[in-house]
């Protein structure tokens, strides 16, 4: 596995559709239909794509909040034994969670209203055997400094806060157990434009603090380019391409990346939006077109793409495609 | 309350827990905590039924059969002397029935806080303080006037209280036991436990209450003693009342195993039990509360119902039901009207339940917010 | 220039809460022409929702409009009226709500009704307008309005439109959901539409069908748009005119090259300066707007940005700046430029 922290291969996920009043399964949601990817230690690597693309499900097939139907979730554990998440056992899987934390999105229901700021962040450090509440205390005041707030907050509670802040505060509970890897789900898309640069700046200056591994999921792509080094689109639950960040932008090999970007409206009126918009709809991860997911809306698209499935194949150092002219056009 | 500058109460609220955000917002709702006072009052009398009586509730006279109300004036010639007027009865010649006048002349004077019957608080220490006491121990006063047998209404009524109230806060909370637990468990763990429970809870839902109460009390043997009728009344009434309770729940667990905030304490490493009891079930408890305290007053009118038919609470035992049995024909509520008095008490405590009720839900519901 | 269609001068709205009082909208003035893509541009709590419902007489209690004027330009007359005169529930109101003044609001989910067909809702809208697409003297019967639907959902680029008319909202994606709402904001020919945040809720790619769609239907009717939006991408793209607000009151305003290029308030500079775009370096630390939004309760003495401007002056606590001009063809709130406070 080399020296990467986490590699991700064939990782899949289908929940059945369920029929009539003795739930038989008549077909499946193919949510995450083929993801690989590697993560090297202290990079951040983007996930992004539009609503149903799966980006949301794979990250918490990494986290195993779900359980994948299929592939392998490959973790090097601290003391460099490597493990599939995907299949270990929950007695396993326990002491590893310190290791893999999460930031959610919605900065209002991700932390418990009920409980004071001590609560929240301390909470991933009781259960892991801090069961000293002044140690806890003197931590949780660490973590509010790292973050940006002042340490006398901790007995307040979560609705005094602004969204911004309470972002800030669920990043606190995730450096709680001085985890590896971190998988920020969205993290700014509740945000207003001024508090996303904050929340953007604190998690660029942590990662560089504390060497964290950061997959990015998220569908705003100014901001997955910005603090990514390398971006992963996905599309109906497949990986489309991969690549590092300056490449993806300069040269994407893949018609629905080039789409995307060329969606994105520029912050600039002398910048007029590049013609080509991208037609049709996306289509149901459960009833997915034959051949290639995108070639109905691709206006490269032939008869091999109605056919024949791509793989997903490395066209360039570092740089992979699943598209069966990657390599041979610009997009 | 004294205006407060825009940081301090920017701090205040920032460091109130749930509980004293509810209590600020119930504290708006006037008539709420209006009647959250009377309840107050309510269950004081549970505590101490004889302190508020004036005698024995039992002590039976023929001979003072269905004595109007002796109403209290508190002052007499302009000083602070309360009194009852004195009750004069002459037997009528043709129905040979007593007809009882008041004669305001005649003053009875009372003491409050006076000295009457003995009696025992909480049944270990003897006194013999009451609220209102005749200031002669031997005169018998009618504050309600008396019922068939010559028992004091008053007395009997706060004695009814202590029955009636405590029935239907047992019965609800048994209810409440019930229905947290079976609808957590339905909840949270779902699948065929889900099936099973929710199935079982339609089964009793869809069978007809009045019936099965009915059956379930006369099937209680006639020999067993007023406090055992007591115990086996609340816990069938708490035997059918869960399961409104318990779909709530199940709902509230539902919604909550998607949050967010559930999720990362799983992540974090909790284990089930742990996510149940220290992250789901805190967010809903103000407003199990708030449901409960509409429950209760259901339970008091069922309880009531029962056995104002006789097959609820028997006498010797009061409550407020055995009471209003005695107001179950014509003729005695043409004679004496006051023997429905106990309707009205009924209505006061389950309107002052209902409106603390309604305040409750209000300052509890997140979603108002 | 010609008159203006709508005219906001003043606008002030409150909400009364148990806590204190809420100026939601604090002194806001702008103009939007006949057939003009304004661009209103803001943060939470700028007030810019707001002001769109007190257009359209729709807020609700606790608030009210305490003071200022809404001069609308009626069709068919040469006088304009004053919207925040009239009564919220009154015919007029209503007969302007729909055939003047349309609004496509932030949540297509949210704004239909998930029991009755998306046809049923824009049959609905134009019997009740009927005046809009009547023929001489003739009435128009429910046929005519179905047809007049089908029409309207060809035109916003709904596919198979018959079948869609009997649709329910919840069976459309996302983006069917907000053509059929442009559909029925546009089924009175109304002269200004309203655009609350309409592409926030739904993809790029969707979003960039759905805003090619406005331009091109605000290019063949005619009609003005007031759009909405936190994006500054968007604004960039779809308004010739752009308002940016915050808290309450409008900080600058101006046609839209001069504000993303020659901006003039410190708010303005600091947003732009704060975005990531696609061709600015990577992984660097963006310049941010420091401090946090106020709480609405404790809002700042004199100009409302001035605890978090790189450029305050002591005078800016002490006096409200008022919207003047600066240079020729752009208005800022800002003492920088000019020394002219609001008479509050």
């Amino acid at each position: 596995m080399s020296d990467a922290l986490l590699e991700v291969r064939g990782l899949q996920k289908f929940f059945p559709i369920t029929h009539g009043f003795f739930q038989r399964v008549v077909g499946h949601v193919r949510a995450v239909d083929g993801v690989d990817f590697t993560l090297k230690e202290g990079e951040t690597l983007g996930l992004v794509g539009e609503s149903g693309c799966g980006k949301t499900t794979a990250s918490r097939c990494i986290l195993r909040a779900i359980d994948p139907t299929g592939g392998k979730i490959l973790y090097r554990t601290k003391s460099g034994k490597v493990v599939d998440l995907a299949t270990l056992p929950q007695g396993a899987l326990l002491p590893l969670r310190a290791e893999i934390q999460m930031i959610f999105q919605d900065p209002f229901g991700s932390l418990n209203p009920r409980m004071t700021l001590l609560d929240n962040v301390g909470e991933p450090l009781l259960v892991n055997g801090m069961k000293n509440r002044r140690e806890r205390a003197d931590r949780v005041a660490e973590l509010l400094r790292l973050v940006g707030l002042r340490p006398e907050f901790m007995h307040r509670f979560p609705h005094a806060f602004s969204g911004g802040q309470r972002q800030r505060i669920g990043i606190a509970r995730a450096l709680a157990t001085n985890p590896r890897l971190v998988v920020a789900d969205e993290p700014v898309s509740a945000l207003d434009v001024s508090i996303q640069a904050q929340v953007l700046n604190l998690l660029l200056e942590l990662q560089a603090k504390f060497k964290l591994t950061f997959l990015f999921v998220a569908h705003d792509l100014s901001v997955v380019r910005h603090i990514s080094d390398r971006i992963a689109v996905m599309y109906v639950g497949q990986l489309v391409e991969l690549a590092p960040t300056g490449e993806i932008f300069r040269q994407p090999q893949h018609p629905y990346t080039a789409a995307l970007m060329r969606a994105v409206p520029a912050a600039d009126p002398r910048v007029r939006t590049a013609d080509g918009i991208l037609g049709g709809e996306v289509p149901s991860p459960a009833a997915p077109p034959s051949g290639c997911y995108f070639h109905p809306r691709c206006r490269h698209a032939t008869e091999r793409c109605r056919t024949e499935a791509p793989a997903l194949r490395e066209v360039a150092p570092g740089h992979f495609s699943r598209c069966h002219f990657a390599g041979e056009m610009k997009f | 309350m004294t205006v407060a500058t825009g940081a301090e109460l920017e701090d205040r609220v920032a460091v109130a827990s749930n509980w004293k955000l509810v209590w600020w917002r119930f504290r708006r709702h006037h008539l709420a905590m209006a009647s959250a006072g009377l309840l107050i009052l309510l269950y004081l009398i549970v505590l101490f039924p004889s302190f508020f009586s004036t005698q024995d509730p039992e002590r039976t006279d023929a001979r003072q059969a269905f004595i109007p109300v002796q109403s209290i004036h508190l002052f007499a010639d302009g000083k602070w002397a309360p009194w009852v007027p004195a009750i004069v009865g002459k037997r009528n010649p043709t129905t040979l029935r007593m007809e009882w006048t008041a004669d305001t002349k005649k003053k009875v004077p009372v003491h409050f806080l006076g000295a009457g019957p003995q009696w025992r608080v909480f049944g270990l220490i003897p006194t013999d303080v009451h609220l209102v006491a005749a200031a002669d121990p031997n005169q018998r006063i009618f504050l309600l006037g008396s019922d068939r047998l010559g028992r004091d209404q008053w007395s009997r009524i706060m004695h009814g209280t202590q029955t009636s109230m405590t029935v239907g806060l047992v019965a609800v909370a048994l209810s409440v036991i019930l229905g947290v637990v079976l609808g957590g468990i339905s909840g949270y763990v779902g699948g065929k436990t889900d099936q099973v429970i929710q199935r079982i809870i339609e089964l009793l839902q869809s069978v007809p209450t009045i019936p099965i109460w009915l059956a379930l009390s006369a099937a209680l043997p006639r020999d067993w003693t007023p406090t055992q009728v007591f115990f086996a009344i609340t816990v069938i009434l708490s035997l059918v009342g869960w399961t409104t309770l318990g779909r709530e729940v199940r709902g509230r667990f539902l919604a909550l195993r998607e949050e967010d905030f559930v999720l990362a304490a799983r992540l974090a490493g909790c284990s089930r039990m742990r996510i149940i009891l220290r992250h789901m079930v805190p967010t809903f408890v103000s407003h199990i509360i708030a449901t409960s305290s509409l429950a209760i007053p259901v339970m008091i009118i069922n309880e009531t119902s029962l056995s104002f038919l006789g097959l609820g609470i028997r006498p010797p035992a009061i409550s407020w039901g055995v009471l209003l049995q005695e107001a179950q024909n014509i003729q005695t509520l043409a004679l004496a009207p006051w023997l429905l008095i106990p309707g009205l008490v009924v209505i006061v405590s389950v309107l002052a339940f209902n409106l603390v009720g309604d305040g409750l839900r209000d300052a509890a519901d997140p979603y108002s917010h | 220039m010609s008159e203006p269609l709508l005219s906001v001068r003043h606008l002030r709205v409150s909400f009364t809460m148990d806590e204190g009082l809420v100026r939601a909208v604090d002194g806001t003035s702008f103009d939007v022409q006949p057939g003009q893509v304004l661009g209103v541009v803001g943060e939470s709590g700028c007030g810019k929702s707001v002001t769109m419902r007190a257009i359209l007489q729709l807020v609700e209690k606790p608030g009210r409009i305490t003071s200022g004027s809404i001069r609308f330009r009626r069709r068919d007359s040469a006088e304009s009226i004053d919207l925040a005169q009239l009564a919220p529930r009154g015919a007029e109101m209503r007969d302007i709500r729909g055939a003047e003044i349309a609004l496509i609001p932030q949540e297509p989910m949210a704004a239909f009704s998930p029991v009755h067909t998306v046809g049923d809702q824009i049959i609905e809208a134009i019997l009740l307008h009927g005046h809009r697409w009547r023929e001489k003297g003739r009435k128009l019967t429910r046929a005519d309005a179905r047809d007049i639907t089908v029409g309207l959902f060809r035109d916003v680029g709904i596919s198979m439109p018959e079948q869609r008319v009997d649709a329910y909202s919840w069976q459309l994606s996302g983006g069917l959901r907000q053509r059929a709402m442009i559909a029925m904001a546009l089924s009175c020919k109304p002269r200004l539409l309203i655009a609350d945040e309409p592409t926030t809720a739904i993809d790029v790619t969707t979003q960039a069908q759905v805003l090619a769609l406005l331009r091109d239907l605000q290019a063949r009717y005619d009609t003005a748009i007031i759009f909405i939006t936190h994006d500054l991408g968007v604004i960039a793209q779809m308004a010739s005119y752009v308002v940016v607000m915050y808290l309450g009151r409008v900080m600058e305003e101006g046609p839209v090259d001069e504000i993303f290029h020659a901006p003039k308030h410190p708010y303005t500079r600091a947003l732009l300066r704060s975005i990531p775009s696609l061709y600015g370096a990577t992984r660097v630390a963006l310049p941010v707007i420091s401090g946090a939004l106020p709480h609405p309760f404790n809002r700042p003495p004199g100009c409302p940005f001035h605890p978090r401007c790189p450029d305050a002056m002591p005078h800016c606590s002490a006096a409200v700046p008022s919207l003047q001009p600066v240079g020729t063809t752009q208005l800022a709130s800002c003492f920088l430029h000019h020394d002219i406070a609001d008479p509050s």
